[in-house]
């Protein structure tokens, strides 16, 4: 159940990533980009197998991995993926801003004008 | 031997670290790059030496063992790209202080060429597909802040289309990895081509057949394989000069990397992923080809042809087997080395005559300058004896031989055209009288970073024979999965649970 519901809201993300990464305004490629790697986040997190009573801690001598428990390792993966893509994120940011401020406009058409003029 | 596999990353970390601890005296940045770089070099080569053709080196980073671990793992095509990356990074930081004499690039300059350097080594040493997107971030970040860093507006305005396409590739390559372990249960390369085997084999290969789908999307972005290319030429021709022969040499070859890597270990015997890089190699050499013979300025043509020599690589891993990849692994490492060279040179030209080839004229009279892009121009349209010649005649021989003669003629044209576009440069740039007479001279030191590159692409050719005997035998290696997983000697099988450990979790209030 849990892991069909993280499914969804995932699925639901990167389609909403996928409409704004289409649009024409910066910030909406931002958002984009944003809700794309959130979405994608899930989607690994989901992949680890989801029990929420389980606690992923093997008894001592065990040599293999215990099923019925939470997988740790995409829940680790995830967090390095969180960390890099807010990363990116925030030095996107800047570097939109930049953009506009020196374009004085969001409209990726009428910065890649000038850009052909420059 | 453990300790050479993890050095190639921990050097340039380190140097980059120290590099920034110097921050306000440029030269003594430079030192430490050139030092740091040059501490690859030796490794990549002992490494080399170590290994040949045939040897395998692994270290099971933190001592856990695979599948919770992470290995490095070496192989000789690991250890030559690793030796070639700090070559061309050693060659960036001497050309930036000997042939542009540029005083103080910014004091990130150094450390984020480091950074790349460390990350480009890691991830052509990683066995672990998670580990390999780490370090893509770590060279995209890193090239993110190169590209962007001198904060014109124009190359502003590159690095958000640059940053985007990226964030975009890197969000499907990460998907595709949390595919691969919901099903495959690991993401050591090996053990997941090994596991991929087994379910195609009974039939159900098809749920990681999609999440490799997303892992060659992903790589064919970072490559700069048609129709995923366009961020390439709108960016590359627009940071300093050293960056963009550095980018220009390094990053699309580590997307090329990870298809090589794709198609041999992680999904051998994959054929869609083959017959699907057949046309995608073919179009890749043409478009890139044609968009190079339209352009004006010395770097956008030259930005063009890496797309079209992305192209020759993509269609020799679509060929498939030990001879088509040992063509690849030969082509990979001339291809390096003659587009920095002549990426070098671009930038002297539009350094002294200006971007645009109508304007540029005269460089004829710097007769060093003119071999030193004479040589790489030739090698890279595959004129004999040059490096160029063996690496497109593997490629085209892999290529008849496999009977896919639909790449053996787009090979030929592209090479044609490539021809015509460097004649272009060389008639516009060097053979034409200049307007105005050049009085500086432009001498052996200050032409020596590209000299040592071209002499490098001459070696190479004269030494065809035995780089091409050493890369069949990598090319072989390269295929043999069995060999790259008995290496981290750790079964795969996760065994059935324990019942008391179940009884013990739900004794827990």
């Amino acid at each position: 159940m849990m892991a069909v519901l993280i499914s969804l809201t995932a699925g639901a993300l990167v389609a909403a990533a996928a409409y704004l990464l289409t649009g024409r305004r910066l910030l909406h490629l931002i958002l984009g980009a944003a809700l794309l790697t959130h979405g994608v986040n899930l989607a690994v997190f989901a992949s680890g197998s989801i029990h929420p009573d389980g606690v992923p801690i093997a008894p001592a001598g065990a040599t293999s991995m215990p099923t019925g428990i939470a997988d740790p390792l995409p829940q680790a993966l995830v967090l390095t993926a969180i960390v890099i893509g807010f990363g990116v994120l925030a030095f996107l940011l800047a570097l939109s801003y930049r953009v506009q401020r020196s374009a004085n406009s969001d409209d990726i058409d009428i910065i890649a004008k000038q850009g052909n003029h420059a | 031997m453990n300790a050479l596999v993890v050095s190639p990353i921990l050097l340039p970390l380190l140097g980059a670290v120290l590099a920034l601890a110097w921050r306000n005296s440029p030269a003594s940045q430079a030192r430490i790059a050139l030092w740091t770089s040059a501490g690859v070099i030796v490794i990549g080569i002992s490494l080399l030496a170590a290994l040949g053709g045939h040897g395998l080196a692994i270290t099971q980073l933190g001592g856990w063992p695979v599948p919770a671990g992470i290995a490095l793992v070496s192989d000789g095509l690991s250890a030559a790209l690793v030796t070639i990356a700090g070559l061309m990074i050693f060659t960036a930081v001497a050309y930036r202080r000997l042939s542009l004499r540029e005083s103080d690039p910014g004091h990130c300059f150094h450390p984020l060429l480091l950074a790349l350097l460390g990350g480009v080594c890691g991830a052509f040493l990683t066995a672990d597909l998670f580990n390999l997107f780490v370090w893509f971030e770590v060279i995209l970040i890193s090239s993110f802040a190169l590209l962007a860093m001198e904060g014109r507006s124009q190359q502003i305005r590159a690095s958000v289309s640059y940053v985007l396409l990226n964030l975009i590739a890197s969000a499907l390559f990460l998907i595709g990895l949390g595919l691969v372990y919901g099903k495959a249960g690991t993401l050591a390369m090996a053990d997941v081509g090994l596991i991929y085997q087994q379910a195609s084999a009974a039939g159900n290969g098809g749920s990681l057949d999609l999440a490799f789908a997303l892992l060659l999307v992903a790589f064919a972005i970072k490559a700069g394989a048609f129709p995923l290319y366009a961020w390439l030429p709108a960016s590359y021709h627009t940071p300093s000069h050293a960056v963009s022969a550095v980018f220009a040499g390094l990053l699309t070859k580590v997307g090329v990397y990870a298809l090589i890597r794709l198609t041999t270990q992680v999904a051998p015997g994959a054929d869609w992923i083959r017959e699907v890089l057949v046309v995608i190699g073919m179009l890749t050499m043409l478009m890139g080809v044609l968009g190079a013979a339209c352009q004006s300025e010395v770097r956008r043509i030259l930005s063009y042809h890496i797309i079209s020599q992305i192209g020759y690589l993509i269609a020799g891993i679509a060929i498939g087997g030990p001879t088509a990849i040992a063509a690849v692994v030969f082509y990979l490492i001339h291809h390096i080395v003659v587009k920095t060279n002549l990426f070098l040179v671009g930038g002297i030209i539009d350094r002294h005559r200006g971007a645009t080839l109508s304007r540029a004229a005269g460089l004829a009279s710097w007769t060093l300058l003119t071999i030193a892009f004479l040589v790489p121009a030739l090698s890279l349209a595959g004129i004999p004896p040059l490096s160029g010649f063996a690496a497109k005649l593997g490629i085209i021989h892999a290529a008849a031989g496999a009977e896919r003669y639909g790449i053996v003629a787009v090979a030929l044209i592209t090479g044609l055209l490539t021809l015509y576009s460097m004649i272009k440069i060389y008639i516009a740039a060097f053979w034409t009288p200049p307007e105005r007479v050049v009085r500086h001279r432009f001498g052996l030191i200050r032409t020596s970073p590209m000299l040592g590159l071209a002499a490098l692409t001459v070696v190479m050719g004269l030494a065809a024979g035995p780089v091409a005997n050493w890369s069949q035998s990598v090319g072989t290696l390269i295929h043999n999965v069995d060999a790259y997983r008995r290496l981290a000697q750790v079964e795969t099988q996760i065994a059935e649970p324990t019942p008391p450990h179940d009884a013990l979790v739900r004794s827990q209030p």
